[in-house]
């Protein structure tokens, strides 16, 4: 965690996050996660620090939701988006 | 004891690593199985710059040695050496995505770790050129401490130097570890990767990328299920409406074949044998061949784009609200070529309660080998005439099937979720690829196999039954004003089925087929056509079979035959894998069962309304 996060900055869950938003990851509640899911999180660079962008949401539902983790462009639920607490950059 | 060295190409998924097999490998590959799993094993040849050969195995896809699903547990335990059935691999060939390194590094670095003789080719470098990534593969070479080579695996690129280096890298033993590994620290892992990473990429500059504008289009929320809705429907027509004329061209050369080789043979059992039954049987199914390669043709081009995935994520919810899960629409997308590897995909799917649920539901999804039987009962009985603008009414009741089937899976899946397979559902967590052009080298590759594999099913089971059939059919021979078909053994077997068929319409020709079809579904047509060859043996007018359907069935017959085939469990290789897939007697037998109990219903309704409507 940074301390020299700029005040306005809140952290909110992934699936909050504005589509073509960037943010970076604060935290993640590897506790609320199913083993596999996390370990499958971990696997896709999801960490705390990376950047990540909101890209797109499923038609049906608006679930699941589309993020550019890294360099990667990977699908996951929003169930599990909101284990993942970020922080917007501010453009 | 093979001399041969064995090197496994590895890497994560979509880093393009069977694009690269296929580059070095080129035709002189092979699919097989692992013993005790349904994970395939692609092996092939290539040739070394001394001449030597070398086996290439090509291993599962994986995110690192931590497996989450079968097909990477396959992964970890061939590089292991634990795989039983698998020699431990002498070299590695690690195969990285350059636009996405600091992913793919992670696996890399526990790969390397294992201290085998390592070469790394760094793929599809022209991709990440065009996503405004210069990388240098001498500082990630030093970085590593192995060889990296540069690699476009598409156009061949790089791989005359990857050969060589992992010639000469196959005399260096670096220090090995054995079988046994350290628990992966990934925290720790994942920063060594990022380190690298942030080493080899001299420069990035943003550019609008391609595949960034394709999503906002495919996956938009309104035109994407447009789009996935439009591209299905083409893919159904398609198979219908452009093998009319291969197929009818096989099936004039069968015919005349046949005709040529009757007259050769003196009258007689052999003749009839050969006639009737190999010629009328096998090359009824061979001519199908043309619309299961336009079927595969579409999956493989999908899938080698990276649209699929993306077709997943359009219909994870709906999915979902049926209690499956998005990386079901592979597997069952893939049913609708055929439910044996639809099955085998399944290994990707993490939740066993969702796996175990895709395989229940995938043999409803309308398999290539229906296509024969319906394209057969609906040439005979749906009048060939438009019902709009490049819609034609046969098309129409083809797609209507395959609704049944999607229809029938969503339902069967929704109710197994709430009685027998009960409990919440798993993760979807996937991928999205980059687009890529598909390279015709490796679709075509695709279809020669699978092309084979339908002509040794042709070749092997669909020509056994047929003989065992034609057998049972031929003997006794009919006295005259007999029928052939009521006086043989097999029409005996028929007239007991036929007991229990009669009250959803099924005559006696469909009952004596309904044994022989267990085998795989296309021997109905097979079946038939020996049925009826042998009957009208003493008319020398062959007339064609759909006429003699037309004017042997009633259409409400016939419309009930299609809807049992949506349901019916009748291949014997899908029960076979499923039985493999769940290691479980009891689940296969819960599938066939609850299959067979729909068919039946579905089938009487069907005839039963039909002839309500007075069609009977």
């Amino acid at each position: 965690m940074n301390a020299a996060q700029p005040a306005e900055a809140f952290a909110i869950p992934l699936d909050s996050l504005e589509l073509g938003k960037r943010a970076h990851i604060e935290s993640i509640d590897w506790a609320a996660l199913e083993e596999t899911a996390a370990r499958r999180l971990r696997q896709f660079g999801f960490d705390e620090g990376v950047t990540i962008e909101a890209l797109h949401l499923g038609p049906f539902g608006r679930d699941p939701l589309a993020v550019r983790v890294g360099r990667m462009t990977v699908a996951i639920r929003r169930a599990h988006a909101r284990a993942v607490h970020v922080v917007p950059i501010a453009k | 004891m093979n001399p041969q060295p064995l090197i496994a190409v590895v890497g994560n998924p979509n880093a393009g690593k069977s694009a690269l097999f296929n580059a070095l490998t080129g035709a002189r590959q092979k699919v097989g199985n692992y013993p005790g799993v349904t994970v395939e094993r692609h092996v092939g040849r290539a040739i070394l710059p001394s001449g030597a050969p070398a086996e290439l195995i090509d291993l599962p896809g994986s995110y690192g040695l931590d497996p989450n699903s079968p097909d990477e547990a396959v992964t970890r335990d061939v590089l292991l050496g634990r795989q039983q059935g698998e020699r431990l691999p002498d070299a590695l060939l690690i195969v990285l995505d350059a636009s996405n390194l600091d992913n793919h590094l992670r696996f890399a670095l526990q790969l390397i770790a294992l201290g085998r003789p390592t070469v790394v080719a760094l793929n599809m470098v022209d991709l990440a050129k065009r996503d405004g990534l210069e990388l240098d593969a001498a500082k990630l070479e030093a970085e590593l401490g192995v060889p990296v080579i540069e690699t476009v695996a598409v156009r061949r690129r790089g791989i005359t130097e990857l050969l060589g280096r992992l010639e000469s890298e196959l005399g260096h033993q670096r220090a090995v570890h054995g079988k046994d590994l350290p628990p992966p620290d990934l925290v720790h892992l994942q920063k060594r990767a990022r380190e690298v990473a942030q080493a080899a990429i001299l420069r990035e500059t943003p550019v609008r990328r391609i595949t960034h504008q394709l999503d906002a289009v495919l996956l938009h929320p309104v035109a994407g299920p447009i789009i996935l809705a439009a591209v299905l429907f083409i893919m159904f027509q398609a198979v219908f409406a452009w093998a009319t004329v291969p197929a009818d061209a096989l099936d004039a050369g069968i015919t005349s074949l046949g005709n040529i080789v009757g007259n050769a043979l003196p009258p007689g059992v052999f003749k009839s044998l050969i006639v009737d039954g190999v010629f009328a049987g096998v090359g009824a199914v061979i001519v199908f061949l043309p619309q299961i390669l336009i079927l595969f043709l579409f999956i493989l081009v999908l899938e080698a784009t990276g649209y699929l995935v993306r077709a997943a994520f359009l219909m994870d919810k709906l999915m979902h609200s049926a209690g499956l899960s998005g990386r079901a629409f592979i597997p069952l997308l893939s049913s609708f070529a055929c439910a044996v590897p639809g099955i085998m995909a399944t290994r990707t799917i993490d939740d066993p309660k969702d796996r175990l649920t895709t395989i229940l539901v995938a043999p409803l999804m309308t398999c290539s080998a229906r296509l024969p039987v319906y394209t057969l009962i609906i040439a005979a009985f749906i009048p060939n005439r438009a019902v709009g603008p490049g819609i034609g009414l046969q098309g129409l009741v083809m797609f209507l099937l395959y609704i049944g089937g999607i229809a029938g899976a969503l339902l069967a899946a929704w109710a197994l979720r709430r009685s027998v397979v009960k409990g919440r559902g798993g993760a979807f967590m996937m991928e999205l690829p980059k687009y890529q052009m598909p390279r015709l080298v490796d679709i075509a590759l695709g279809l020669y196999q699978r092309a084979l594999i339908f002509l040794k099913r042709a070749g092997t089971i669909i020509l056994g039954t047929t003989i065992v059939l034609w057998a049972l059919a031929s003997f006794p021979q009919a006295g005259p004003g007999q029928k052939q078909s009521e006086v043989s053994i097999a029409g005996y077997i028929g007239s007991a089925i036929h007991k229990v068929v009669a009250p959803i319409g099924f005559n006696q020709d469909i009952s004596l087929a309904l044994l022989p079809t267990m085998a795989a579904r296309e021997v109905a047509v097979s079946a038939i056509g020996t049925v009826y060859a042998l009957d009208a043996s003493d008319d020398k007018q062959l007339t064609s079979l759909e006429d003699r359907l037309a004017s042997r069935w009633s259409l409400a017959t016939a419309l009930a035959y299609l809807v049992w085939f949506i349901f019916a469990p009748q291949c014997i290789s899908t029960i076979a894998v499923t039985r493999r897939e769940t290691n479980s007697w009891k689940w296969t037998g819960f599938m066939v069962g609850y299959l067979f109990v729909l068919a039946y219903i579905g089938a009487g309704l069907t005839y039963w309304t039909a002839v309500a409507f007075g069609l009977g």
